[in-house]
C-alpha cells in the first residue's frame, strides 16, 4: 500500500483530455496537457485551473487549537480575524522545515491546514506526535478533500460566472466557509502562481463537478508544469527544492515568515541562533547570460571554480526569457550583482547573482 | 543515395558516403514540447556511439544526445543557437550536428524506420 502511487479524484478526466501523466508527491499528476508554454500564458494573461487534490488537509480544533498551531507553526495566528489565511512553516529542533504550509484560521478553536502531497505522512505524524499535552483533536481530511487552482487575472470572473460562487469581495490570503449544491467547502483567494486566483476544497464528487464546468466554459487545464514554471519566476519556494529538513527560513529568504516575538514555537531557539550568527547559506537568484539552463542540482562555482552551492530551481523563464535559477549558496556570495559560474554538464557557465523575483507578482491586495 | 537510420534513443542519422547528418526524430520533438536549448558540441570534438554528445532542453527537462555512431564532428547547426524552437518546426530539416563517421559497421545494429516506428507506439 505504501507505495502504491495515488491518483485524484479527477484523474480519469485527465487521461481523457491527453494529458501528459506523470508521479508528483505519490500521485500520478499531469504535467501538462496543450503544453507548458500555452498553460503558463493562460494563467499569466486570462485564466487557467489546476487540480490540485494531492495536497493535504488536516483539521486542528479544540479549546487549544490556537495554542497548539502556533507551537507548531512559525507564523502568528494570535488573535487573527475568522477567515484569514497564513503562510509558514512547520520548523524542526534544528530550525529546518518540516514542511511549508497554509492555515486557515476559523476561530481560536477551529484550524485548517493545507500541506504539501509528498509530506502528508510525515506531517500527519509530527502533528499528532506534538498533540499529546494540548487539549486537540487532529483530523486528516486529505483522502475526502479535492481541491481547485483557479488562477488569474480573469480569476475572479471566472468563478463568479462559470461557477456561480461569490467570492469579488474576498481579500488576498482570506477565505470563506460555504456550500455548493449543500455541501460544505472553504473558497480562499490565495494560490501559487503570482497572479490573482482562489483555491477552493471541496469533496470528490463536488470537485468533479465544478471540474466538469469549468472545462465546458473552456477554461484552460493547467497541468503541474506550468505551476513550476509560474511559482518559479515570481520566487516562490517548492518544498524538495528550496526548503527541505535541512534547509531554515533564514536561508530560504523566508524569514519574515518567522515569528521570532511568540514566546515559543518548536525551532525558534535554532532560528534566534542562527539569526544571530547570520546564516551560513542563503538562496539567491542568478541570471546567465547563455540560453544554457541551470537545472535543480547542478552544482554553483565561484570566479575561480570551488563549489559553493547549488541550483535548486532553474528555468529558461517564459515570462522573463532569460536562463535564471534560484540556488542555496555560500552566504559570503551572496550579493547581488557578484559574478558566479554554475556548471552545466560539462561546461560552466558565467552567471550574476539578481533578486530572485524575477517576474513581478500581480496578486489584488 | 542517403540512408537514414534510429537510434532507440530517438535521434535519427542520415548516411551519405561517410558523413553522417544527426537530429531527433519528429517522435521526440513532439515528445520534449517546446526546446528552449540545444548543447552542442564543437567542430573537431570526438563523438562515440551510445555516448552522449550534447544534450537538448524543453521546458521541463534535460535530455542527453545520444550519438549512433562514433566519429569526429565535422559540422553544428548554428541555427540553433538563437532558435532552437526549429527542431520543433521540422527536425529533420533541423539537424543538430554532422559526423564523419569512424566505423560504418555500428549501422547494422540501429532501427530502420520500420523497426523505429514499432518502438514509438
Amino acid at each position: 500500500m505504501e507505495n502504491e502511487i495515488r491518483k485524484t479524484c479527477l484523474h480519469d478526466r485527465h487521461c481523457r483530455l491527453g494529458a501528459q501523466m506523470s508521479p508528483f508527491g505519490g500521485f500520478d499528476m499531469p504535467i501538462q496537457y496543450q503544453g507548458i508554454v500555452e498553460e503558463h500564458q493562460a494563467v499569466r494573461t486570462a485564466c487557467g485551473v489546476f487540480d490540485v487534490s494531492h495536497m493535504g488537509e488536516v483539521q486542528i480544533t479544540g479549546p487549544l487549537a490556537e495554542a497548539y498551531v502556533n507551537h507548531i507553526f512559525s507564523n502568528d495566528v494570535t488573535g487573527a480575524p475568522a477567515g484569514k489565511c497564513f503562510y509558514g512553516m512547520m520548523l524542526n529542533d534544528n530550525g529546518g522545515v518540516v514542511d511549508d504550509l497554509l492555515v486557515y484560521r476559523r476561530s481560536s478553536e477551529d484550524f485548517f491546514l493545507v500541506i504539501n502531497a509528498s509530506n502528508i505522512d510525515k506531517d500527519v505524524e509530527w502533528i499528532s506526535s506534538h498533540a499529546h499535552s494540548f487539549d486537540v483533536r487532529v483530523e486528516n481530511l486529505s483522502d475526502r478533500l479535492g481541491e481547485l487552482a483557479i488562477q488569474g487575472p480573469e480569476a475572479e470572473r471566472v468563478v463568479t460566472e462559470t461557477l456561480g460562487i461569490e467570492c469579488g469581495d474576498l481579500e488576498f490570503y482570506t477565505f470563506r466557509d460555504i456550500d455548493i449544491e449543500g455541501v460544505p467547502a472553504i473558497i480562499s483567494r490565495t494560490g501559487y502562481t503570482g497572479e490573482d486566483g482562489f483555491e477552493i476544497y471541496a469533496p470528490h464528487d463536488i470537485t468533479i463537478m465544478l471540474w466538469d464546468k469549468l472545462m465546458d466554459a473552456g477554461i484552460a487545464p493547467c497541468g503541474l508544469g506550468c505551476r513550476d514554471t509560474l511559482r518559479f519566476e515570481v520566487g516562490l519556494p517548492l518544498y524538495g527544492d528550496e526548503l527541505a529538513d535541512d534547509i531554515t527560513p533564514l536561508e530560504a529568504g523566508l524569514g519574515m515568515f518567522v515569528k521570532l516575538d511568540k514566546p515559543s514555537f518548536i525551532g525558534r531557539d535554532a532560528i534566534v541562533r542562527q539569526k544571530a550568527e547570520g546564516p551560513a547559506r542563503r538562496t539567491v537568484g542568478l541570471e546567465l547570460l547563455d540560453r544554457a539552463i541551470p537545472r535543480h542540482g547542478y552544482e554553483v562555482l565561484d570566479s575561480d571554480g570551488n563549489i559553493i552551492g547549488h541550483v535548486t530551481t532553474g528555468y529558461h523563464a517564459i515570462s522573463v526569457d532569460k536562463s535564471i535559477a534560484m540556488a542555496l549558496i555560500d552566504a559570503r556570495y551572496a550579493a547581488t550583482g557578484t559574478p558566479l559560474q554554475v556548471k552545466i554538464r560539462r561546461k560552466v557557465f558565467p552567471a550574476i547573482v539578481v533578486s530572485k523575483k524575477f517576474y513581478k507578482k500581480s496578486y489584488k491586495k | 543515395m542517403s540512408k537514414i537510420y534510429y537510434a532507440p534513443t530517438h535521434e535519427y542519422i542520415i548516411v551519405d558516403g561517410n558523413i553522417g547528418t544527426i537530429g531527433i526524430t519528429d517522435y521526440a520533438q513532439h515528445a520534449l514540447g517546446n526546446v528552449v536549448y540545444v548543447d552542442m558540441p564543437e567542430v573537431d570534438d570526438e563523438v562515440e556511439a551510445g555516448q552522449d554528445f550534447g544534450a537538448i532542453e524543453s521546458v521541463k527537462a534535460a535530455s542527453d544526445l545520444i550519438s549512433p555512431v562514433t566519429g569526429t564532428v565535422i559540422e553544428i547547426n548554428d541555427a540553433l543557437a538563437d532558435n532552437p524552437r526549429l527542431v520543433n518546426q521540422d527536425p529533420m530539416a533541423n539537424w543538430i550536428i554532422k559526423v564523419e563517421i569512424a566505423d560504418p559497421s555500428e549501422l547494422d545494429s540501429l532501427l530502420d524506420a520500420g523497426a523505429y516506428a514499432a518502438i514509438c507506439k
